[in-house]
C-alpha cells in the first residue's frame, strides 16, 4: 500500500511537470510574442520591445520557463503584462469562491445520487425504478448553463426566492451567503446528480449480483437489508472513482455557471484573461486548475484502495 | 482486476468498465437479457431519430430557411410565437426558427471536425500502444503512452480550449481543434484495451504462429474487431464536443458573430431572460436534445458492439 502511495506520487510530481511544460510552451511558442499580444496589432516595435525588456521576455524560453516554474513553487504565479498587476492574489482570492462552489455542489449531487440511484436499482423493474433512470438520462443531456438559465427564470425571475447573481462572501452575512448560493450550486449539482445517479444504480446491481447477497438473502435478509449490512461498501468503489472525476469536471463547468450569476470565481478570471489576452494569467490560473485536477485524481487513486482491502492487497 | 492484461494501472481506469455497464447492466439470465435487449433498442432507435432531426435541419438550411438569417426586421422584434414566425424573433428581429436551423451547422461542423481528430490520432495510439503491452521489450513504450494520455485527461475540452482562445483568437476553428486534442484519450483508451482483447485470441496466436506481420494483423484481424467500440466513442465524444462548442460560444469564446451559434444564441438571450424567456427556449432545448441524441446512440450501440455485454448476455 505504501509502494503503491508512492508511486502514484512520483507519477503525480511527473503529470504535474510534464502539464507545465505543456501549458509554457503552448503559451510561449505563439505565433508573435506575449508583449506583442498584450499591447495589440497596432503597437510599435519599440514598445514591445520594452515591455519584453520590463518582463524579461527577450530571455531564452528555457531561462523563462525555469523562472515562472520557480515563481510558482514559491507562490508566485507573476506580473499581468496587460493590467501590471500582481496575478497570486486574484487566484488565491477567486479559488476560494469556486472551491465552496465545487464542494458544495459535489456533497449535493452525492446527497441526490446515492439514494435516487439505489432505490432504481432496487425498484429496477418498477415504473419508479424506470422513471428514475429515464429522467437521469434525460439530465445527463441538459448543459449546466442551461439548467442555470431554466432555474433563474423559474426560482428568481418568477418566484422571487433567490437572488439572479451576485456574491456575498459568508463573513459579510451567512444568510446572503446562502441565499447566493443556492441557484448556482443547484445548476452545478443536478447534473452530475443524474449522471452519478446512473453510476449508482449500475453499482448496485452489480452488487445484487454478487454471491455474497444471494448468500445473505438465502439466510433470510431482505434485499434491502442484504444490501444496507454487505453491498453499499463494494458499491461504493466505482462511484468514488465517478464522483472523483466529476469533481474535475465541476471545476471546469464552474467557469460557465460563475459566469452566468457573476461570481468571483477563478472561472470568471479566466474568462477575463482569455477576453483581454492576459497571457501570463491564463497561464497562472490554468496550471492552477491542472493542479487540482491531477490532486483530485491523486486523492481517489489513493483513496479506492483504502474502502476495498482486495485491491489494497493486490497493489 | 489489477493485474497487467488489461493494463489497469490506476483505480480510475475501471471508470471506462463502469461506464460499460450503467446501460445494459441488467443482462444476466435469458429472460432479462430479452428485456434490456428491447430498451437498448428503444435508446438507439430515439437517438437515431434525434441526431437525424438535427443532421435535417442543418441540410435543410442549406436550401430553405423560413427567413433569411442576417436580415434585421426592427418591425418584428422580440415577438412571441406565431404562424409567421413559429419560434419568435429576437432583439434585431430576427427569426428564431431561422437561427436554430443555420445554427445547427455549426455545432454539426465542430462535433464531425472534432471527433475526427480524435478519431483518428487516438485509435492508432491505442492500437500501437496495445502491441507495444504484448512486447516484454516494449511494455514501457506503452506505459509511456498511456501516462501521456493521463496527462492530456487532466486537461478538459473547454479548458484547453480556453487556453487555444487565448494563444490564438478566439474562433469555431481553434476550439473544433482544442475539442478534438481533449477527445483524443478517450479514444486511444478504447482502442487500446479492445486491441489487447483481440490480440489474446486464438485466431490472432495462429495468425502470429503463420508469420502474419504485425501492421497486417492489426488491419486485418484488429479493425474490424474495435470498429464497433470506436464508433461508440465517436457517439460519445460527439455529445461532449457539442456541449463543449455551446459552451465555449456561450462564454463568446467558441463561434463569433456574425456566424449563427447555438450557445450564442443562449448567451445573448440573457438580458431579456424577465421579459422573454422564450429566446432562451430554444437554443436550450436543441442543445440537449442533439447531446440526448448522441447519447442514446452512443448507448443503443454500446449494447450491440460490446463483445462483454454479448459474453454475458450468452
Amino acid at each position: 500500500m505504501l509502494t503503491y502511495a508512492i508511486n502514484r506520487a512520483i507519477q503525480f510530481a511527473l503529470s504535474l511537470l510534464v502539464a507545465s511544460v505543456v501549458i509554457f510552451a503552448l503559451m510561449s511558442l505563439l505565433p508573435g510574442n506575449a508583449a506583442q499580444v498584450a499591447l495589440g496589432t497596432n503597437a510599435t516595435p519599440e514598445a514591445v520591445a520594452s515591455l519584453e525588456a520590463q518582463y524579461g521576455l527577450d530571455r531564452p524560453p528555457l531561462i523563462r520557463y525555469f523562472d515562472w516554474m520557480g515563481g510558482m513553487l514559491t507562490g508566485d504565479f507573476g506580473t499581468s503584462y496587460v493590467t501590471g498587476a500582481e496575478i497570486t492574489p486574484v487566484i488565491v482570492d477567486s479559488v476560494q469562491v469556486t472551491a465552496i462552489l465545487v464542494i458544495a455542489a459535489i456533497a449535493v449531487s452525492i446527497l441526490i445520487a446515492v439514494p435516487l440511484g439505489t432505490f432504481a436499482a432496487l425498484e429496477q423493474r418498477n415504473w419508479i425504478g424506470v422513471t428514475i433512470s429515464a429522467i437521469s438520462q434525460v439530465g445527463i443531456a441538459i448543459p449546466n448553463f442551461l439548467a442555470a438559465i431554466i432555474l433563474v427564470i423559474i426560482f428568481s425571475l418568477t418566484l422571487g426566492w433567490f437572488p439572479s447573481q451576485g456574491w456575498m462572501a459568508p463573513i459579510e452575512g451567512l444568510g446572503g451567503f446562502l441565499l447566493r448560493l443556492v441557484l448556482p450550486v443547484v445548476s452545478l449539482a443536478l447534473v452530475q446528480a443524474a449522471i452519478l445517479t446512473r453510476y449508482v444504480r449500475s453499482a448496485v446491481l452489480d452488487v445484487m449480483r454478487e454471491d455474497y447477497i444471494r448468500t445473505a438473502r438465502a439466510k433470510g435478509l431482505t434485499k434491502t437489508k442484504a444490501l444496507f449490512a454487505h453491498g453499499l461498501r463494494n458499491a461504493a468503489i466505482p462511484v468514488i472513482t465517478v464522483a472523483g472525476v466529476q469533481l474535475a469536471t465541476l471545476l471546469v463547468g464552474a467557469v460557465i455557471i460563475e459566469q452566468i450569476f457573476v461570481l468571483p470565481g477563478i472561472g470568471s478570471e479566466l474568462v477575463r484573461a482569455v477576453a483581454n489576452r492576459d497571457l501570463v494569467a491564463v497561464q497562472g490560473i490554468v496550471m492552477v486548475l491542472v493542479l487540482f485536477v491531477l490532486i483530485i485524481n491523486l486523492i481517489v487513486d489513493i483513496l479506492v484502495p483504502i474502502v476495498d482491502p482486495r485491491i489494497r492487497n493486490a497493489a | 482486476m489489477n493485474t497487467t492484461p488489461t493494463g489497469a494501472q490506476s483505480p480510475r481506469d475501471h471508470v471506462d468498465l463502469v461506464a460499460h455497464d450503467a446501460t445494459a447492466s441488467a443482462k444476466i439470465g435469458p429472460a432479462r437479457s430479452r428485456r434490456s435487449g428491447r430498451r437498448a433498442n428503444a435508446s438507439m432507435i430515439i437517438g437515431a431519430g434525434l441526431v437525424v432531426l438535427i443532421v435535417g435541419l442543418a441540410l435543410i438550411s442549406f436550401v430553405w430557411t423560413p427567413y433569411d438569417p442576417t436580415t434585421i426586421d426592427p418591425a418584428a422584434r422580440l415577438q412571441g410565437g406565431s404562424l409567421t414566425h413559429p419560434f419568435g424573433t429576437d432583439t434585431f428581429g430576427r427569426d428564431t426558427l431561422t437561427w436554430v436551423m443555420v445554427g445547427a451547422r455549426i455545432t454539426l461542423l465542430v462535433g464531425v471536425v472534432a471527433v475526427g481528430i480524435a478519431l483518428l490520432i487516438g485509435t492508432p495510439i491505442g492500437i500501437i500502444s496495445a502491441f507495444f503491452a504484448k512486447q516484454p521489450w516494449g511494455m514501457w513504450i506503452d506505459a509511456v503512452i498511456m501516462r501521456a494520455n493521463d496527462i492530456l485527461l487532466a486537461f478538459p475540452a473547454l479548458l484547453l480550449a480556453m487556453l487555444f482562445a487565448a494563444v490564438y483568437s478566439p474562433g469555431t476553428g481553434p476550439a473544433m481543434v482544442a475539442v478534438g486534442i481533449a477527445a483524443i484519450p478517450g479514444f486511444a483508451r478504447v482502442a487500446r484495451s479492445g486491441t489487447l482483447q483481440v490480440l489474446g485470441s486464438e485466431y490472432v496466436r495462429a495468425a502470429r504462429a503463420s508469420n502474419r506481420r504485425i501492421p497486417a494483423i492489426a488491419v486485418v484481424h484488429v479493425l474490424p474487431n474495435i470498429a464497433g467500440m470506436v464508433i461508440v466513442q465517436a457517439s460519445v465524444a460527439f455529445a461532449i464536443s457539442v456541449l463543449a462548442e455551446a459552451g465555449l460560444s456561450f462564454l463568446g469564446l467558441g463561434t463569433q458573430a456574425p456566424t449563427p451559434s447555438w450557445g450564442r444564441m443562449l448567451q445573448e438571450s440573457q438580458q431579456y431572460l424577465s421579459t422573454h424567456p422564450e429566446l432562451a427556449l430554444w437554443p436550450g432545448v436543441f442543445i440537449a436534445l442533439a447531446v440526448l441524441g448522441f447519447n442514446l446512440l452512443g448507448d443503443g450501440l454500446r449494447d450491440r458492439v460490446d463483445p462483454k455485454m454479448e459474453a454475458r448476455g450468452a
